[in-house]
């Protein structure tokens, strides 16, 4: 029992990892809140299910899809709200409410265009029978999901820490003033970076299927709520403190399933709001106390 | 005449008029109890977003919490309803001073953990082991007491007492002071304002609001489930409300009830995802291009706002 829930914790804290990654990369570059990120993800599972239906397109196949195809996607969202947004008083604010006005557009458009039914993928698409891993098996599809997550988390660490363009990007999550006067197109770095974050939204959506049981167009709040408990434990603004947030989060998970099964549900919240109370700046510091 | 009573006589009184008599006219009771339902809460979340700063995501918690109190002393205590419903403003104010600690946190933070917390007591609320207790998820049915008439004259005096506690926190000092910790609680607490204070009573009375319409909501449906009174939508509906008529005034949130929700029963009910869309489409535009609510459409030109 306790072997199987840390060994599961750890595969569902990598997929959880790169569930709150996205959010994470543009709350560090831009200082807004994506209340749509959840809906993103719902974009992705149902991309992945759409593909799946007509042409029977491997999920693993789509989420390679889902990263140019959202990056293009991002760039014109991101010119049309948020310069604009990030003119106003209090932007990390106002951001939430129209975020949530977008993932209200969106998952209007989903349930008009796929009804607001459950939808859901075999499991076997992503290998047939279970794996055995140090004695404990677990669903192919559950590994499959969870090496694809961690893949994608250092694909995430190569762009930023590997590239020319992660380090502008970086520059810009420090001090986006100085960023500009130094002469980087914050803008454009921006856009790629928001672009970014929709594709790993998109990319963890292709993999809920099959993590989560079922995809419906209203799942976005609830994946929100997990992603921000994912993000905060790891620190908010620190991309790659996300993944340690999503094992702590996928193995606390995992445990509780195991134990106190009927309180599982409210763990997110718990852990949510304990660690904005105790340590608010998860692992890296930036004051989120006033007074 | 003073400001005060200016604004009493312009707003507080022909809403309440309005709600006290429409019933006679028009027989859909219920849509008009929604709407006390919302001019309420509307203006409860104007009380903490509006004047103090602070965006409560989570705030159908005390909807929840004072719908729960009142019914659930009406099932085990078999209290008369009026003395539930102060059971109810009860558990929404324990629940407030529960939460105070979140008042720490600033802007996006605060709304989130405001948000995990109200998600936190619906899942405690409608877990099945509870079911001995709060009925978990199969809901509450309180037959017994159910009193249409007089349960909305109770909402309509709720309401009322609403709308004059945002004409005093628009023409008082306490207000000005709430005003002041928004746009800067250090420079606030330098001016002489107990930022503590005044923000947790201010957290308090929004509390208090949102569980004594809750109580009241509970005792005119009289059978509702966990899920209906904990709804994220009560939260965000009167967020949209107040936002798009404008923070900070009286009249703002009760324009926003008034055009947002009538379109919500226009066309919201038969095609709810087409709503939705337009619905969306109206927050994102509204906080781009007037993020002050249409309020300060008539500010700008000199007009006060009451």
């Amino acid at each position: 029992m306790l072997g199987y829930a840390l060994l599961a914790g750890l595969v569902f804290g990598l997929y959880f990892g790169l569930v709150g990654l996205g959010l994470n990369l543009v709350f560090g570059v831009m200082r807004i809140v994506n209340l749509a990120h959840g809906d993103f993800l719902m974009l992705g599972a149902f991309g992945a299910f759409w593909l799946f239906g007509i042409a029977h397109v491997n999920p693993i196949v789509t989420a390679f899809l889902a990263l140019p195809v959202f990056i293009a996607l991002g760039f014109p969202l991101y010119y049309l709200v948020v310069p604009r947004l990030l003119r106003a008083k209090d932007p990390e604010m106002l951001s939430i409410i129209l975020f949530f006005g977008m993932s209200q557009v969106i998952e209007a458009l989903a349930t008009i265009g796929f009804g607001p039914s459950e939808r859901s993928i075999p499991g076997r698409v992503l290998g047939s029978g279970p794996v055995s891993l140090f004695g404990q098996s677990l669903p192919s599809a559950w590994m499959v999901s969870g090496v694809a997550s961690g893949l994608a988390v250092l694909g995430v660490y190569l762009y930023l820490y590997r590239t020319r363009l992660g380090y502008l990007t970086r520059a810009v999550m420090v001090h986006r003033e100085e960023a500009l006067a130094t002469g980087i197109d914050v803008h454009k770095v921006s856009a790629i970076a928001f672009g970014v974050g929709l594709a790993l939204a998109a990319i963890a959506g292709v993999f809920a299927p099959f993590m989560l049981g079922s995809a419906t167009p209203a799942m976005g709040v609830d994946l929100n709520i997990q992603s921000f408990a994912v993000i905060v434990v790891g620190s908010l603004g620190n991309p790659l403190g996300t993944v340690l947030g999503g094992i702590v989060y996928g193995v606390s998970l995992m445990f509780m399933q195991t134990y106190f099964s009927s309180w599982a549900n409210l763990l997110p919240y718990l852990l949510l709001i304990l660690i904005l109370l105790v340590r608010p700046s998860g692992l890296l510091g930036r004051q989120v106390r006033l007074a | 005449m003073p400001r005060a009573l200016r604004h009493a006589l312009l707003v507080v009184l022909p809403v309440t008029l309005a709600a006290a008599l429409l019933p006679f006219v028009y027989s859909n009771q219920l849509l008009l109890f929604n709407f006390v339902v919302f001019l309420t809460l509307a203006q409860g979340v104007n009380v903490i977003y509006g004047f103090t700063g602070y965006l409560p995501f989570g705030y159908v918690g005390f909807f929840g919490a004072g719908a729960y109190g009142f019914s659930l002393s009406v099932i085990h205590l078999h209290m008369a309803p009026l003395a539930a419903l102060g059971v109810g403003a009860l558990a929404a104010i324990l629940l407030g001073l529960l939460l105070t600690p979140l008042l720490r946190l600033s802007g996006a933070y605060f709304a989130i953990a405001n948000l995990a917390a109200a998600l936190a007591v619906y899942q405690v609320v409608s877990n099945p082991n509870l079911t001995e207790i709060t009925k978990g998820p199969y809901g509450i049915s309180l037959s017994g007491v159910y009193q249409p008439q007089l349960s909305y004259g109770v909402a309509v005096a709720i309401m009322a007492a609403t709308l004059g506690l945002a004409v005093y926190l628009r023409n008082s000092r306490f207000g000005l002071a709430l005003q002041a910790i928004r746009e800067d609680a250090i420079s606030a607490a330098m001016a002489g304002v107990n930022v503590v204070r005044a923000r947790t009573l201010a957290w308090l009375l929004s509390a208090l609001v949102a569980g004594l319409i809750g109580g009241v909501f509970a005792w005119y449906v009289s059978v509702f489930y966990p899920d209906t009174v904990f709804s994220p939508d009560f939260s965000i509906f009167a967020i949209v409300f107040a936002l798009f008529g404008g923070v900070a005034t009286v009249t703002g949130p009760v324009l926003g009830v008034l055009i947002l929700y009538g379109i919500y029963n226009a066309i919201g009910i038969s095609t709810p995802q087409y709503f939705q869309l337009i619905y969306g489409l109206l927050i994102m535009g509204l906080v781009l291009f007037l993020p002050n609510g249409l309020a300060s459409l008539f500010r700008r030109r000199g007009i006060d706002v009451p």
